[in-house]
């Protein structure tokens, strides 16, 4: 049975919360406020305490999640998320303080922000950190206009913007909201930037070039050093999307690599949890010749005192109303001190044997179209299994009946029916083997019985949705019947 | 020294074997030598589990909390309270170990609470739908300010000088590169004259921008402002405090086009700022144009009611340079929390948390208006907070501060003319004895 809403659970006279008595005289709001800015009606639903708790719990059963099962969603970084940072973000003296609170009466919050910038700084050779950023959409928009601030400032008229077509989404989507042209670069055949091509396309109107390294096929690009001098010689900036950061943390730093600006995934390299979604946070790096560019305030010391500094002449702005997602980059601060240097080089060392184990293993049954070592993830296609009629997405709902979330399908848009793999360095070898082994299973099924891939899921609390209705009869709001 | 991975040497040894090299340092081979690494991070050695608790307990002590002061702080953010029941649901790992609901077969959790959450925020605001969740207040405005600017194909926008500047500062930043043309409008006794906004109208106005009640506690006629606003063809976006929709009337039918806004009073701890959420809905007409994700409620092949993301065409992974905004994430676990905090508040619940607000507001200002020294440049209609004027205000706010009461912000960080006010905010959370306390505190750091 499904599980009702909230609203058809609710009973009139239920309360599920008790506030204190008012304990001050009472006035009219009537006379006080204008009727027509008085609601009447007010459409939320009553509930018991317990009704509450057993909806959401029950709910809570519907979802997969990292710590039920294994969760290896390529470019996403599922890894474990440790439980005491949950208690750190807990701590009264972070969760309950109010934004705008003294500045001296916040002061080891402003030393832990300060604190963690460097340490940013360190593990990716950069200069300066901003830690404003809600995620990591966020910290590119961020980082662009940083780069718009840079050219205008110079007086270099440039309008476009260099993305790999192996490129997260929201690279030319962050490009669209500063404004920036985008111009799609060409892979080569090892999965790499595709030089020439480049070449072909660099020119003065070129801003700059955005690229993850490794990008998404999980293929380190070597010729990283040389794509960044290309780009500043038309003194164009280049941007490291840190999404893959956990393949190389430790072992280089996008600050070596030649990148002036950097933002990072707090939730995944740095193990915040995802929240079914959100939030997230997605700092942002730069070199020093960009750090005046960087959004105010920013946290200053003077040797006594943590002071917020707004009056920064050259400064993008704020990009959100605080300083940042606070509670989250106190879990990524814990993370990072109980790690520390060894333990987060090896943290890259890991996830990147445990990709590259399941690789060698799963390329003897699916197309592997760049076989070489991987970093984090890799990419496989299942296009070899259309002849049996059958496609990655039945693969990834079959995997769903094995108790395994499926990999990130048909992205890289570069690879033909790909998933997309990344196991993170916190799963164990012998969960590997009983994906490869369940993967085995289902290209065998494929060959076999093809309808028990076409009709999967059938052990989800549903099974496929319909999402064509979905879309041309929106149903998303309780209170309107889709037309 | 403590470490989340669990492979054994044996097995690395295994595993290694199995790729066919000899080291893991082999699988780095391919990073070019002068860009590797030499030598550690320089970055501490690694903390067991206790000894980084007791690093960051130590830190975090040293803060003054919320708790350990009475807080009459606001001015976007509230200290609300918080049923308890909220933090256990958030904390089952089902919810905030999972990642966007990709494959909906197994993220109906997620899915439902979304729905439930845009479904709560439209019975608020009175919208027609609302998405998924935003980062916070500040960036939802701006990506209000996109739908309007896209809709109506103008450039310029108004936006009331009585908006939280934070916020306004925000949407300098972040629509300013877009083409927007910000422009603000002054206010007089802590509101902006309708007349006003209709002289600076014209058929270049995307939007009139207008906070409800606005940042300095004054209700705004945000009614007659979104009336003008149509006649000339611009928007109407209403930045709302969801506490206040308690007891105040819906944007919606009072004419607004978008409705945004801070979730955090919709018990989430005050975090020194975020994690919060933000909400925007909007009238039917802009629902092409609304960024991030949206749930729908569908069928699965069975029959049976499930949900999934939908209206996807708008976004950045399929629509890439096209879409209409970048967010690829929502504030998921954030608005369970809204949702969870609604549920539990209920109908009569939150117009009792409203209701208390407007009651101890008005009893802290019948009670300030006693003491001599403190005025009230504003004559307007609040709902739980106020502007009080106070001879040396930076001075006693700090005094204050010492004697365990955060009395309130200080205006002249925004507003040049506005020296010596400060805005204070009274919750439900406060007592009478709190709010008498901090009458007589300040009557005697006034006059003493």
């Amino acid at each position: 049975m499904a599980e009702p809403l909230i609203f058809d659970l609710s009973k009139d006279g239920c309360r599920g919360f008790t506030l204190p008595a008012l304990d001050v005289p009472e006035v009219d709001p009537a006379d006080h406020i204008p009727a027509r800015f008085l609601r009447e009606e007010l459409p939320l639903p009553s509930m018991s305490e317990l009704d509450v708790v057993r909806h959401f719990t029950r709910l809570s059963r519907l979802n997969h999640s990292v710590d039920i099962g294994f969760y290896p969603l390529g470019s996403c970084t599922m890894k474990y998320n440790p439980k005491v940072n949950e208690n750190m973000a807990r701590l009264p003296g972070f969760a309950n303080l109010h934004p705008q609170q003294p500045e001296e009466s916040v002061q080891g919050a402003l030393q832990m922000l300060k604190t963690l910038e460097e340490s940013l700084a360190e593990i990716t050779g950069m200069d300066a950190i901003t830690l404003q950023p809600a995620a990591g959409a966020h910290g590119e928009l961020t980082g662009l206009l940083i780069m718009k601030a840079y050219h205008r400032k110079k007086g270099n008229h440039k309008t476009k913007i260099m993305i790999p077509d192996s490129g997260h989404g929201t690279n030319p989507a962050s490009c669209s909201m500063v404004g920036y042209e985008v111009v799609n670069i060409k892979s080569d055949p090892r999965g790499g930037v595709d030089i020439e091509d480049l070449k072909s396309k660099l020119g003065p109107d070129i801003a700059g070039l955005m690229i993850t390294n490794p990008n998404t096929l999980g293929l380190f690009d070597e010729n990283i050093g040389e794509l960044a001098h290309l780009v500043h010689s038309v003194d164009g900036l280049v941007y490291y999307d840190g999404a893959n950061l956990n393949a190389i943390m430790g072992w280089t730093r996008p600050g070596d690599m030649g990148f002036d600006i950097v933002h990072l995934n707090l939730h995944k390299t740095f193990s915040t949890p995802h929240g079914g979604g959100g939030p997230g946070a997605g700092p942002v790096g730069v070199k020093k010749h960009l750090e005046a560019f960087l959004p105010n305030p920013r946290i200053q010391f003077d040797g006594k005192k943590y002071r917020l500094q707004t009056k920064c002449r050259e400064s993008v702005g704020p990009v959100l109303g605080s300083l940042g997602n606070f509670l989250v980059l106190v879990r990524a601060f814990a993370y990072i001190l109980v790690n520390g240097r060894e333990g987060l080089k090896n943290v890259s060392a890991y996830a990147v044997l445990n990709a590259n184990y399941m690789m060698q293993r799963l390329k003897k049954t699916f197309d592997l179209p760049y076989d070489r070592f991987c970093k984090h993830e890799f990419v496989l296609s299942g296009k070899g299994l259309a002849r049996h009629g059958v496609k990655t997405l039945d693969v990834a709902k079959r995997l769903l009946d094995f108790g395994f979330h499926a990999p990130t399908v048909y992205f890289p848009m570069i690879v033909e029916e790909s998933m997309m793999i990344e196991p993170t360095e916190t799963e164990s070898k012998g969960t590997l083997d009983c994906f490869c082994e369940a993967m085995e299973m289902i290209a065998r099924e494929a060959a076999e019985n093809p309808d028990n891939l076409k009709n999967a899921p059938t052990k989800t609390p549903v099974r496929r949705l319909d999402e064509a209705t979905a879309a041309r009869k929106p149903d998303i709001n309780y209170f309107q019947k889709p037309e | 020294m403590a470490n989340y991975i669990p492979t054994t040497p044996a097995e690395v040894q295994e595993m290694l074997g199995a790729i066919g090299v000899k080291t893991i340092d082999d699988l780095f081979a391919e990073i070019p030598p002068e860009l590797r690494l030499q030598g550690d991070l320089n970055i501490p050695e690694g903390m067991s589990e206790p000894e980084m608790t007791r690093k960051l307990t130590r830190l975090s002590q040293s803060n003054e909390t919320v708790d350990d002061k009475v807080c009459f702080l606001g001015g976007g953010a509230y200290d609300h309270i918080i049923p308890a029941a909220i933090d256990h649901l958030l904390l089952r790992g089902d919810f905030f170990t999972a990642y966007t609901p990709y494959q909906p077969e197994v993220s109906q959790g997620t899915l439902q609470c979304i729905y439930e959450f845009q479904s709560l925020i439209c019975g608020l605001t009175g919208m027609d739908q609302a998405n998924a969740s935003m980062y916070e207040g500040a960036t939802a405005t701006v990506e209000a300010i996109n739908m309007a600017t896209a809709q109506t194909r103008r450039n310029r926008v108004l936006v009331l000088q009585t908006v939280n500047p934070e916020y306004r500062r925000v949407i300098n930043s972040l629509n300013t590169p877009l083409g927007a043309e910000i422009v603000s409008v002054p206010f007089e006794d802590g509101v902006v004259d309708p007349a006003k906004v209709h002289e600076m109208l014209n058929n270049q106005v995307a939007a009139v921008v207008m906070q409800y009640p606005n940042f300095l506690g004054c209700i705004e006629d945000i009614e007659k402002i979104a009336e003008v606003a149509h006649e000339a063809g611009a928007l109407a976006i209403v930045v709302a405090n969801p506490i206040a929709l308690g007891l105040l009337e819906t944007p919606g039918k009072l004419g607004a086009d978008i409705v945004c806004g801070e979730g955090q009073p919709l018990g989430i701890p005050l975090s020194f700022g975020g994690p919060y959420v933000g909400f925007l809905a909007s009238k039917k007409a802009l629902l092409r144009r609304m960024p991030g994700r949206i749930v729908g409620k569908t069928t699965d092949i069975d029959g049976k009611i499930g949900f999934v993301l939908t209206l996807q065409a708008r976004e950045q992974h399929i629509r890439r340079e096209k879409a209409s905004s970048n967010i690829c994430s929502n504030q998921a676990l954030m608005a369970l929390n809204a949702t969870i905090y609604l549920s539990l508040m209920g109908r009569e619940g939150i117009r009792e948390v409203a209701g208390q607000c407007f009651q101890k507001a008005h009893y802290l200002k019948r009670e300030l208006a006693k003491v001599d020294g403190v005025t009230f440049p504003f004559t307007g209609s609040f709902f739980h907070e106020l502007v009080v004027k106070i001879p040396n205000a930076r001075k006693v706010l700090g005094k204050m501060a010492k004697h365990g009461v955060f009395a309130g912000i200080p205006l002249d960080n925004w507003f040049a003319n506005l020296k010596d006010c400060v805005l204070v905010a009274v919750t439900e959370k406060r007592s009478k004895d709190e709010i008498d306390n901090y009458c007589n505190l300040l009557g005697g750091f006034i006059n003493g």
